[in-house]
């Protein structure tokens, strides 16, 4: 009995070891370093010891919330050039794609859970300003920002980046069969591109939406429906999410799918050759960018109302759109920078392909049809 | 004297004692569940009456409420056929690797479902091995095998993840029968045909109805497997209720699915009590592992080795790809990647230590796994605690309310995507704000693997034998030492389970995680995603390879626990 019980006893340490290992965390979380390399819960308790609150010297940092989607990036040392600078400690908090980032900000804007918010796009702009979620702030750096950005003149949201939705193609599959690369969307539907196409569900993904939206700009409403029971009946191949469609139906990326068209990013390009394996002279993928093929996005960033940090929130704003910040986002987000002054890194100027074209619609136009499209394509194309 | 009688326990403690014990778990409850779930309901409620009912919205309950069903029904039922003997294989046989396999048998649990469904593209996909090499052995022109996209990925998914809890459940059940029962019933010439369908499936049947129930719960409330696996043309309540909550913004909507849900939920408990009431007949358990014995004839040989087979086919195969992959360097496919050498790499597995652009959200990957191996501590605490509580609470009272046992499993046929809201906009204000308390990942995590320990210990704590705990009190024990000594030992099979499914469902959660991660403290299945939504070769080899990460730190977890077994007892069951 005796070893039974040294062994519960172990059971229950274990139990409680974990439980207690997890719990130092808990006061120093708010305070401790975002990227804190600690191995183990002893130096995390350490940290909070190091960091400025327990100096007598500096005022302890404010604290400024950026809500944001989960493909925010940007680089360490920008970051924290920000927090140096005015003192602060920026909060970033991931909070899912862009609808589910949204709907949580419109649930919470009575107490919001953040003082800027950063990633609404075109697609969903009408309907975060009809929630009236932002106060305005007319930047000085808008400036430098084209016209043709700018969406909203009130400047409750204000352009950071932008971003072309295109079809890849797998290169080697096309040069291989001799087969000439499709030049508008009327080609996808001729049949030497049958099934060759993977899109994304406009219901549950953002580039799938976009591409939507392309080709209503292109054949209007509702001719749009036609082109696509067209592609229907060319084999095109329906899934939900960016990530299946290219990583799973794609030909041209590491996962080999059967595919060789899929719908993407202007910028997924010149990501295969710095993303590649071994180093690469060439990528193997390409864009599409004939005339209205495709579908450009603008995420903005906006002061939340209600906001206690007003201040500050306009300095982060600011930060956004000036030039550091800018050019460091292609090679963190691939996207491209709206600040005119910003220089694009090297790989994006060799292998990024900017659409001369690309389709847009107008925001209202979208708040007020968006779930009619989805649901007419659904009808359309998966019943 | 019927069986009911038979499991009563003898010593009822009064009311109030055992609601003592409930009171943990049941504020538990209130607080981090019903709390955030009501109040979405209600700002959904008040939406649908501001703006009154959309047209055709019957339809669009109606439609993906029979599809669910339709497909949960299915998939427990094929999950089944395969548990049931898997659960046979484990609980009567031994057999060189056994504790290996049982540990990778767990592993499917945890994946993320973006990883399985590369891993199962690599296996039956169009390109996969399997139609590659049926292609060129039967010199076909298309892939004979076209199940990516299909009801049958979903099912095969479904079985794929859900086996597990088979096993488990019911197989550590089996083990734990006596077998004397089933040799009486031999003896006096029953067939062993009949010796099963009459002596030991009606002993297991609380066992089989419980992993039964859970399995379908989960198979009802399936997300990332309809959505990755099955594509667009499939949706379930939960699919819907992430669409119109999350993509169209459209919340009385969402909120209506979620109580049709949740209502679906209650019917189902409500009926598994009714059947679940009428069983448990209690067995002394003897010398453990007693009725453990390696194949001897001619067809207990057939059926361990087909059994194998097939649990290696549908279980280890499609995980087999990813650590497989993560470690392959692609042979030079391409002209223009002229200068790759095919072979072995471990280029992946360097580069995950790399911050090579500097990003702020950089995880090096032992953070990584600290972090999702505090969180499955923690939960597993919780979640051992708490449901220790609980049915220690049930077992004490002559007449345990229904309601209990429904509200404890209500949280697992409850939509992720609600509930997160619910944290969101509840615990958003002093003193509890959800994004700045770390012990919320394992709260939310608790929430889901609470049912799992609730329901493997409740059975294996009614068979206990009313004279032991009898005898102990005669001789003078507490009513908390009658437990300790007498409850806990003879349990601590199933809480080894418990734990095991604690442990794994919070390691793979990520569906609540989403609305509570910290950018300071990610889990592995963040970093998967990470890597996995951008492109390019690299992200996707640093995603398998922190995959392979996730299923290694499972295995040795899992594998930990089980060693925590009581000594003197063979390692199986």
């Amino acid at each position: 009995m005796r070893t039974l019980f040294s062994r519960l006893t172990i059971l229950l340490m274990v139990l409680i070891l974990t439980l207690a290992a997890c719990a130092p965390a808990t006061p120093t979380a708010p305070t401790a370093p975002p990227v804190a390399t600690a191995t183990t819960a002893v130096t995390a308790l350490v940290e909070p010891t190091t960091a400025p609150v327990a100096s007598p010297t500096p005022a302890a940092p404010t604290e400024l919330r950026l809500m944001t989607h989960d493909s925010f990036a940007a680089s360490e040392e920008v970051i924290a050039e920000f927090e140096r600078q005015y003192n602060v400690k920026l909060v970033i908090l991931p909070s899912g794609d862009t609808g589910a980032m949204l709907s949580q900000a419109i649930l919470t804007k009575s107490a919001p859970l953040a003082d800027v918010l950063y990633g609404v796009d075109n697609t969903f702009l009408s309907r975060a300003l009809q929630e009236d979620l932002f106060e305005p702030y007319p930047s000085p750096l808008l400036t430098n920002i084209p016209s043709e950005f700018i969406l909203d003149p009130q400047h409750r949201v204000l352009p950071v980046d932008y971003g072309d939705v295109c079809i890849n193609y797998d290169k080697r599959y096309f040069a291989e069969r001799n087969l000439p690369v499709p030049q508008s969307l009327e080609d996808l539907l001729k049949p030497e591109y049958k099934g060759l196409l993977v899109v994304e569900n406009p219901a549950t993904s953002s580039p799938g939406l976009a591409f939507l939206m392309a080709t209503i700009a292109h054949f209007g409403d509702p001719g749009y429906l036609d082109f696509w029971k067209g592609l229907r009946e060319n084999g095109v191949v329906v899934v939900n999410d960016w990530e299946t469609a290219y990583y799973t139906n794609f030909s041209g990326s590491s996962g080999k799918g059967p595919q060789p068209m899929v719908v993407s990013y202007g910028s997924s390009p010149p990501a295969e050759v710095i993303f590649a394996e071994q180093p690469l002279d060439e990528a193997p993928t390409a864009s599409i960018v004939a005339p209205d093929t495709c579908f450009r996005q603008i995420e903005f960033v906006g002061i939340l109302k209600g906001t206690s940090k007003r201040a500050l929130a306009e300095k982060w704003v600011d930060y956004m759109l000036d030039r550091r910040f800018q050019e460091d986002m292609p090679l963190q987000m691939f996207v491209f920078p709206v600040n005119r002054q910003a220089q694009l890194p090297e790989a994006f100027v060799k292998y990024a392909q900017i659409p001369e074209k690309p389709a847009t619609l107008d925001p209202a136009l979208i708040a007020e049809k968006r779930e009619a499209w989805i649901q007419a394509w659904t009808d359309t194309v998966l019943r | 004297m019927s069986p009911r009688a038979v499991a009563q326990p003898a010593r009822p403690t009064r009311g109030w004692a055992a609601l003592g014990l409930w009171l943990l778990p049941l504020l538990f409850l209130l607080i981090f569940y019903f709390t955030p779930l009501l109040s979405i309901l209600r700002l959904a409620g008040e939406a649908l009456l501001r703006e009154g009912p959309s047209p055709g919205l019957w339809g669009r309950l109606q439609r993906p409420l029979a599809f669910t069903l339709w497909q949960a029904g299915l998939s427990t039922l094929l999950t089944l056929l395969v548990g049931l003997p898997g659960a046979y294989l484990f609980g009567r046989f031994t057999f060189p690797g056994k504790g290996i396999l049982r540990v990778l048998t767990t592993l499917p649990f945890i994946l993320p479902t973006v990883v399985v469904a590369a891993g199962f593209n690599a296996l039956i996909g169009p390109r996969g091995w399997f139609n590659v090499l049926l292609m060129q052995g039967l010199g076909l022109s298309e892939p004979p095998i076209r199940l990516m996209h299909s009801l049958g990925a979903i099912l095969l998914a479904h079985v794929f993840y859900n086996t597990t809890i088979v096993l488990r459940v019911v197989g550590s059940a089996w083990a734990q029968l006596d077998p004397r029962l089933e040799q009486a019933a031999r003896v006096l010439g029953a067939s062993p045909w009949r010796a099963l369908w009459e002596v030991t499936l009606p002993l297991l049947r609380p066992a089989i109805l419980a992993a039964t129930l859970l399995v379908f719960l989960f198979d009802f409330t399936s997300f990332g497997v309809i959505l990755l696996l099955g594509g667009p043309r499939f949706a379930t309540l939960e699919v819907e209720i992430y669409l119109q909550a999350l993509q169209m913004l459209n919340l009385p909507l969402a909120g209506l699915l979620s109580v049709v849900q949740l209502g679906c939920t209650l019917i189902f408990l409500w009926l598994y009590q009714r059947i679940a009431a009428q069983v448990s007949v209690p067995i002394a358990p003897r010398v453990h592992g007693e009725g453990l014995h390696p194949p001897r004839t001619f067809a207990e040989r057939t059926f361990v080795g087909v059994m194998l087979t097939v649990l290696i086919v549908l279980l280890l195969l499609p995980m087999a790809a990813l650590p497989l992959r993560s470690v392959a360097r692609l042979e030079a496919a391409r002209g223009e990647r002229g200068t790759v050498t095919p072979g072995f790499t471990l280029d992946y597995y360097r580069e995950l230590f790399i911050n090579r652009r500097g990003s702020y959200f950089y995880v090096p990957p032992i953070q990584a796994a600290r972090n999702s191996l505090l969180y499955a501590g923690a939960t597993m605490g919780l979640a051992l605690g708490l449901g220790g509580l609980t049915t220690a609470a049930m077992t004490r009272l002559r007449r345990p309310p229904r309601w209990l046992d429904i509200l404890l499993m209500l949280p697992l046929g409850t939509s992720a995507v609600t509930l997160g809201l619910g944290f969101i906009v509840v615990f958003n204000r002093p003193p509890l704000i959800a994004r700045d308390f770390p012990l919320m990942i394992p709260i939310a995590h608790t929430l889901v693997a609470l049912p799992f320990v609730v329901r493997t210990l409740q059975p294996a704590l009614v068979a206990i034998p009313v004279n032991l705990r009898q005898a102990a009190a005669v001789l003078g024990a507490s009513p908390w030492r009658v437990w300790w000594e007498v409850d806990f030992p003879i349990v601590l099979r199933a809480v080894i389970v418990a734990a095991v499914f604690a442990f794994t469902a919070s390691l793979g959660e990520f569906g609540a995680t989403m609305f509570l991660v910290r950018p300071e403290y990610p889990t592995v299945p963040v970093a998967i995603y990470r890597f996995i939504s951008q492109p390019g070769a690299l992200n996707y080899g640093q995603a398998l390879a922190m995959s392979t990460i996730l299923m290694i730190l499972c295995g040795l977890g899992v594998a930990v626990i089980e060693r925590l077994r009581l000594p003197g007892l063979p390692q199986t069951w």
